[in-house]
């Protein structure tokens, strides 16, 4: 109980809530009509998006003193990481998707 | 105006992710929208790198070992995403939504030793009663964000893994009750040290990141086969969700908007997915394929006979077809045959014979591998037929070919309520005048299930790689 008075004590915390019941929402909507066709490079491009916790893994970096060695190597890791996802599931989308493209083109041509 | 300029590319970047997946769900704008997604993703990096301040507005440090990171990163990210084949692709997926698992697992831990690490002195005054000093909102935040995080790591690395065929299905009786009493025992843990805060809190800290671990192990470990993509979608949600509360613990929009939109839009990708089989996501999980012991004695019971096709008599009833229809499958994937397929498809144009693709939704190991897989082969968009309309045309087909699909053409799935994919809805290739299989032999598909199909009459069996039997079929249908 305690623990819920305090969720809403705080504003930030309330507003932030606001924003995930809003996002859920949005979430759904945005992609509730997709063709089959696309499901895979959808779930690839969604998987590049979740990679937006590289940000946490920066400021957790750059907030590392520079004494302290396993924050500064757990710190590092996590932004390899945090990399690889958003780099790696860019890139591979677009390389699903850039067949989809040629393939119009030719259409055209 | 300096201070506006971080929330100013937060913004953006969240508007970027909604534009950008909402271009994702159509064919004509999907590579823009990925596009749109990326470079927002970049502007909310650099503006956190350069701009970011904590509460006593210091900025942050360590730029050699971020910018080193981002590199590394980069480089092996990028160089992954290029050489990987298109048949591994969604193996590739499953590593990089591991990796990001990984990210904020780490991050919850970075987090909460920070919190939980105070100067000397000033725990002495305060003793035990520091970790209480934690704001509970807080402390639920790291450790939840570090439970998803570590279940979707290692749930997807094990995904992985099965899915290049390093691991193999393993399953034991009452499975499914550890792995409850495991999600038991992580949920009373985490609720037991975030309302108590006992001094053994540290420690029960890396005990729950273990349990977790091994839950996520567990939890992917019985799904077999046919099940996979669905286990795909759903880590990738769950990453999402993980994300999501990196979103809270540093009071950032972005990674909130970004964590939940990934979040929701995957759970509902993953029952679309499920729907598509016309199972529950319920069914999926728990009601897993019971592995080997039960696929023996069901292949045992019906071992009928069946009956072989040359290459040369199936090219002569190819070529004389009105109408044939390629049902491909994992098969074609393994044996990079959709160029081959794709010129078995002119070829049999040129001779006047209509080709369709019958693409069942689960074909392969993800949703829309087929699709992509075709695409790649330059076969035309509107050739492809989703489930319903290719099952609609079956009728009037004079041949169906199957390419390496199994399961998806499993009559069992409507007629034999025993089977473990009984009212999955399949192509219902038998409606077709003739079904020709090729199979490399008669081994029973990925989710281990026998198939009566290849015994029926109507069916004959075209033995060998689906890229070498093309080949051959392309330079018979050559000399018909």
């Amino acid at each position: 109980m305690e623990f819920i008075i305090q969720l809403f004590a705080d504003p930030a915390t309330y507003r932030l809530l606001t924003i995930v019941i809003l996002s859920i929402f949005l979430g759904i909507e945005v992609i509730s009509r997709v063709p089959s066709v696309l499901h895979t490079p959808l779930m690839s491009g969604a998987n590049a998006i979740h990679g937006v916790v590289i940000i946490g893994a920066i400021i957790v970096m750059g907030q590392a003193h520079s004494d302290d060695y396993l924050a500064l190597i757990l710190g590092f890791l996590s932004v390899v990481l945090g990399t690889l996802n958003v780099v790696g599931g860019f890139v591979v989308t677009d390389r699903m998707l850039e067949m989809f493209d040629k393939k119009k083109k030719m259409k055209k041509g | 105006m300096l201070d506006i300029l971080l929330p100013l590319s937060y913004l953006i970047g969240s508007i970027t992710f909604i534009i950008g997946l909402k271009m994702l769900s159509h064919p004509d704008s999907a590579r823009k929208g990925n596009l749109v997604a990326a470079v927002g993703m970049t502007i909310a990096i650099l503006a956190t790198i350069f701009l970011y301040t904590d509460e006593n507005g210091n900025k942050l440090g360590n730029y050699v070992w971020i910018f080193g990171g981002l590199i590394i990163g980069t480089v092996v990210g990028t160089l992954a995403a290029k050489k990987v084949q298109m048949t591994a692709m969604p193996e590739m997926v499953s590593l990089f939504n591991g990796m990001g698992g990984a990210c904020a697992m780490l991050i919850s831990i970075i987090e909460f030793k920070h919190h939980t690490s105070i100067p000397v002195d000033l725990y002495e005054e305060a003793g035990t009663s520091v970790l209480k000093m934690i704001p509970g909102t807080l402390f639920i935040t790291i450790i939840v964000g570090m439970v998803i995080g570590s279940v979707s790591f290692a749930g997807s690395i094990i995904a992985w893994g099965k899915l290049n065929g390093k691991i193999k299905d393993f399953s034991f009786n009452g499975q499914h009750i550890v792995n409850l009493l495991l999600l038991g025992v992580i949920t009373a843990l985490t609720v037991y040290v975030v309302a108590v805060r006992p001094e053994t809190t540290i420690m029960l800290f890396y005990v729950i990141l273990v349990i977790s671990l091994l839950y996520g192990v567990m939890f992917v470990f019985p799904i077999g086969g046919a099940d996979m993509p669905v286990v795909i979608s759903l880590l990738n949600s769950f990453t999402g969700v993980a994300a999501a509360f990196g979103g809270f613990l540093y009071n950032n929009p972005v990674m909130l908007t970004g964590g939940i939109l990934v979040g929701s839009a995957g759970t509902i990708l993953t029952i679309l997915m499920c729907k598509a089989m016309n199972r529950s996501l319920k069914n999926v999980l728990i009601g897993s394929f019971g592995g080997g012991a039960k696929a023996g004695p069901a292949g045992a019971k019906e071992q009928g006979n069946y009956k072989e096709i040359s290459l040369n008599d199936t090219a002569v009833l190819m070529a004389y077809a009105s109408k044939v229809m390629i049902i491909p499958g994992y098969g074609l994937a393994v044996a990079q045959a959709q160029h081959v397929c794709h010129e078995l498809e002119k070829i049999l144009q040129e001779k006047g014979v209509e080709v369709a693709y019958g693409i069942h939704p689960v074909a392969g190991r993800m949703p829309g591998h087929m699709n992509v897989l075709l695409a790649e082969a330059d076969v035309p968009y509107e050739k492809l037929l989703e489930m319903e309309d290719a099952n609609d045309q079956m009728a009037s087909t004079s041949v169906v070919m199957i390419l390496g699909a199994n399961d998806v053409v499993n009559p069992a799935a409507k007629e034999d309520p025993s089977s473990p994919i009984y009212g999955m809805p399949i192509l219902e290739v038998e409606k077709a005048e003739h079904v020709i299989v090729n199979k490399r032999s008669m081994k029973p598909g990925y989710a281990g299930i026998e198939n009566e199909l290849f015994f029926r009459p109507k069916t004959s069996m075209l033995f060998g790689d689906a890229k070498k039997v093309l080949q051959d079929l392309v330079s018979e249908l050559k000399q018909v």
